[in-house]
């Protein structure tokens, strides 16, 4: 009994430890960020700086990456970019799955194979097409019509497998001889059903395109136009230098997600699972 | 009952339900897919009206590309060490936070916090710990190696970028390892222990075995992701010191959008991508033999 004990506590000491290490970075730049910037350079590792506890790197970062505007951009773009591909892709898969149609799986075995290939191999031709040859870089909109376009499948491909496993086909059936039509049945009964994948799906999806920095950069050049992984970019070339500033920025860009994390863990954390697992 | 609707009225619903979708995927991803094997073939600048038609010119210049094959190599590396510490600490931590231990959740909430956050942004906090922090705090105790920044030394630079891979994905893939190791049925441990077996010999005959399938998953996702790194690399040493971490993501794309030369840029990604793929395709055979034998 007694070496049991000893063996759990040397296993919290362990993990204690370790979890340090993984948040150590962050409670640096959150310490930092309210510092002068003399006081971060001269003792990075100091709680509050020489100067004080100060607010202002916060309020100039603020004014400086125009943040609000960029929150605005990243809100706007995450937001419906989510919600549209929940919609299409929860419809596509519910046909996709009752019906047996040679479009359907032809559309089926091209968004599976379609999960294999690397953003890096699509953004040459992306850009030549969609800037080159229509002029349609520069919008919110072609973004989100491309967010849309690469994460249509693997959602696609998550609801699928739960219409599969966990609709019943006689509620359907029931639903069809008491004379509902197909959109119907879709949006009263089987979407209903759908709800921890579209739990699932929002999740991944939000994460993904919250975060996302290089195909926003591609498409949006007009800095009015910017996401907030674009703002903190640009930010950082012209600011480099000032530390202060620069760690404020980047706290500002960590807590909204870290303070949704707090009330949502459990939600996200499931929710990753269940996508990394069946994808 | 398929075969009797009509097929006007199986278009409308096809066309109705999956038509967003469809339109979406075909225009963002296939068509590009097609047209980037086409831009192959070209020696496009990205500018011009013309794209002269060079056959598979491109291809055989990849050969000559000496800062290609550095990139691919520095890649290769970079991800084999990445994914070997990532999976070992992955399982570490996920073996340590499912034995039912008070607060394990609050353990794996914490481990996973870096994958919130995007590579980019990570990438900008790190710099900030390798190039101040770490040197203020080597300058004070007087650890050498600590007191000069790590990114401007190219072997530690890649040190640093694989530390940070390390740090983010460990918690990622502690994730998928929970999953598995949550799914070892009770009895087959209980099993194990009336038998005689002791701690390390039940984690070596029966869940070590068990796990195959989370292995192939994460070997899988961890492989893919650090071959095409591109965020992080960006911000925490955007290819420096002097080029020395200049990994093959970034170099396609400096080669397209830097130095505009479209066709060179996109064959390479191909090439990176059928390189990628090979690599993953052979990692998730050999695991699924392992699984018939175990």
């Amino acid at each position: 009994m007694e070496k049991r004990k000893l063996g759990s506590v040397i296993k919290y000491a362990v993990l204690t430890l370790l979890l340090l290490i993984y948040i150590f970075p962050f409670f640096m730049v959150l310490i930092n960020a309210f510092k002068e910037k003399a006081d971060v350079i001269k003792n990075p590792m100091a709680l509050i700086g020489k100067s004080g506890f100060i607010l202002s790197n916060f309020r100039e970062a603020v004014r400086k990456m125009d943040f609000f505007r960029a929150l605005g951009n990243s809100l706007l773009i995450t937001g419906s970019s989510t919600l549209l591909i929940i919609i299409i892709s929860a419809m596509a898969a519910y046909i996709i799955a009752r019906k047996n149609w040679m479009a359907c799986k032809l559309f089926h075995v091209l968004m599976i194979l379609s999960l294999a290939i690397p953003f890096q191999v699509l953004m040459i031709p992306l850009v030549s097409i969609y800037g080159g040859i229509f002029h349609m870089l520069n919008y919110r909109s072609t973004l989100i019509f491309m967010h849309l376009g690469f994460s249509v499948s693997m959602s696609c491909f998550l609801f699928h497998g739960a219409v599969k496993s966990t609709i019943p086909l006689e509620l359907e059936d029931a639903a069809a001889i008491d004379g509902c039509g197909s959109f119907k049945i879709f949006f009263q009964i089987v979407l209903p059903l759908l709800k921890p994948t579209i739990v699932t799906t929002v999740i991944i999806n939000t994460l993904n395109l919250w975060n996302d920095y290089l195909l926003p950069s591609l498409i949006l050049g007009d800095s009015k136009l910017y996401t907030l992984p674009i703002a903190t970019r640009i930010f950082y070339g012209a600011f480099s230098s000032d530390l202060g500033l620069i760690l404020a920025a980047l706290v500002l860009m960590i807590l909204p997600i870290l303070a949704l994390y707090l009330f949502l863990q459990k939600y996200i954390i499931e929710g990753v699972v269940a996508g990394a697992v069946k994808g | 009952m398929n075969k009797k609707e009509p097929f006007l009225h199986k278009s409308l619903l096809f066309v109705g339900f999956a038509g967003p979708a469809v339109f979406c995927f075909m225009l963002v991803m296939v068509i590009p897919f097609i047209y980037g094997i086409y831009l192959t073939l070209t020696s496009w600048n990205g500018i011009s009206a013309d794209k002269a038609f060079v056959g598979f010119e491109n291809y055989t210049a990849i050969f000559q590309d000496v800062q290609f094959w550095n990139s691919l190599g520095l890649t290769i590396l970079y991800s084999a060490i990445s994914v070997v510490f990532i999976n070992v600490l992955a399982f570490g931590l996920a073996y340590l936070v499912t034995g039912g231990m008070k607060g394990q959740n609050f353990f794996r909430a914490g481990f996973f916090t870096p994958n919130l956050i995007g590579g980019l942004v990570l990438g900008y906090i790190w710099q900030f710990i390798f190039s101040r922090a770490m040197v203020s705090a080597g300058n004070y105790l007087n650890i050498g190696f600590l007191s000069t920044s790590w990114l401007s030394d190219p072997g530690k630079a890649l040190a640093a970028l694989i530390i940070v891979s390390v740090w983010q994905y460990s918690g990622f893939m502690m994730l998928i390892y929970i999953a598995g190791l949550m799914s070892i049925p009770k009895e087959l441990l209980e099993a194990g222990i009336i038998d005689g077996c002791g701690k390390g010999q039940s984690l070596r005959y029966i869940i070590l075995p068990q796990l195959n399938s989370s292995f192939v998953i994460c070997l899988f996702l961890s492989i893919t992701r650090c071959f095409m790194t591109y965020d992080l690399n960006l911000s925490l040493t955007n290819g420096g010191p002097f080029g020395s971490t200049k990994m093959a993501a970034m170099y396609v794309y400096q080669q397209a959008f830097v130095s505009k030369n479209y066709g060179a840029g996109q064959t390479e990604a191909v090439v990176l991508f059928l390189i990628c793929a090979a690599i993953s395709i052979a990692q998730v055979y050999i695991g699924k033999r392992n699984e018939v034998n175990a």
